[in-house]
């Protein structure tokens, strides 16, 4: 069984009530067709599961294989310090063709978030400490490829569909 | 001709730690040959893994393609083994822009996996299979994943890292 090394606290984004009883962690890429796939599927989780369900989300950008998932990750890092890190998730994941720095810095205008200072963070790489810290979070926890998902804190090895990870989630918390 | 390692009977499973690595010569390039003794002083991750472009082999060599830097933390060489051709690992790794060498045991078919116990005579292929070696050439971590499923790196880089505990302080 493989589970979450680096444990979920408040250096992480979280969608969901606080206190519910399973917390669902993906390490995920925006550049990622896969994790594009999974991002409806989540959201439908989350409408499904409410209070139920935290949804934590951790970047694991394939930089050699998707030439603009580290600049989207630092992106919604910058976009998080402004405190509006699920509105550029959602951006992202809905323009995954579209995520060259000019376009991340106009989402950031279109998201009324300081869209200057964005650019100016991704130009800095700000975040990009930032960034490597959630992917080797990652690597240590056997994330072995985008999307990783882990249902309190235990790796989930099936598919990712919506009845799979419904199923799964009911297993642990019934 | 035949030397004593060539007649040493092949393993049943694959090798543990503790054991020396078998020798071997292959092709990394249709006209380049590597030996693991080149690697002598340096850690060496041998990954073993069943076919170039099966979906699984594509997740689990871009991932080690993106911890490089990671290996080379611990002055680790990476090297992936499989029993296709020179010519289907060049085309392989320019598609996947893959920084690590890609050895072809397609001459005999499998005869450096069988060596390491770790190949599929029913399948033809190789398992999944990872091995770290140390920089005198002795085996320190072994595992062998079902096919389907990508390892990923923990093991390895807990391997590398018990091997160099003053790194883990950098």
């Amino acid at each position: 069984m493989t589970r979450l090394t680096l444990p979920v606290t408040d250096r992480d984004h979280m969608q969901g009530a606080a206190a519910a009883p399973v917390t669902l962690v993906e390490y995920g890429d925006y550049e990622c067709p896969h994790c594009g796939r999974a991002y409806p599927i989540v959201e439908e989780l989350r409408t499904n599961l409410g209070d139920r369900l935290r949804f934590v989300f951790r970047n694991f950008p394939l930089t050699q294989v998707h030439a603009h998932a580290e600049m989207a990750a630092e992106a919604a890092e910058a976009a998080g310090a402004q405190g509006h890190f699920w509105e550029m998730h959602n951006a992202l994941f809905t323009h995954q063709n579209a995520l060259d720095s000019s376009h991340l810095v106009q989402y950031a205008g279109r998201l009324r978030m300081n869209a200057a200072q964005l650019g100016e963070a991704l130009a800095a790489h700000t975040f990009r400490e930032r960034v490597r810290e959630d992917f080797m979070s990652g690597v240590r926890s056997g994330v072995n490829g985008t999307p990783t998902f882990f249902i309190n804190g235990v790796r989930h090895d099936g598919p990712f569909d919506l009845s799979s990870l419904t199923e799964a989630i009911d297993a642990v918390a019934g | 001709m035949s030397s004593s390692a060539d007649a040493a009977p092949l393993p049943a499973s694959a090798l543990a730690s503790g054991v020396a690595a078998p020798d071997f010569r292959l092709p990394s390039t249709p006209d380049q040959l590597v030996s693991l003794h080149e690697f002598r002083g340096r850690p060496v991750v041998l990954v073993f893994y069943p076919a170039d472009w099966s979906p699984v082999c594509g997740d689990q060599t871009a991932l080690y393609n993106e911890l490089l830097p990671e290996f080379h933390r611990y002055e680790a060489e990476l090297i992936g083994i499989s029993v296709d051709g020179p010519w289907c690992h060049l085309a392989f790794a320019q598609d996947r822009k893959l920084h690590f060498p890609l050895l072809a045991d397609f001459e005999p078919k499998g005869a450096v996996a069988r060596r390491y116990g770790v190949y599929r005579a029913h399948d033809g292929f190789c398992e999944r299979a990872l091995f770290v070696i140390d920089r005198e050439g002795i085996i320190r971590w072994s595992y062998v994943s079902p096919v389907g499923v990508n390892p990923g790196a923990d093991g390895i880089l807990a391997a590398l890292e018990d091997l160099a505990p003053e790194e883990k302080t950098k």
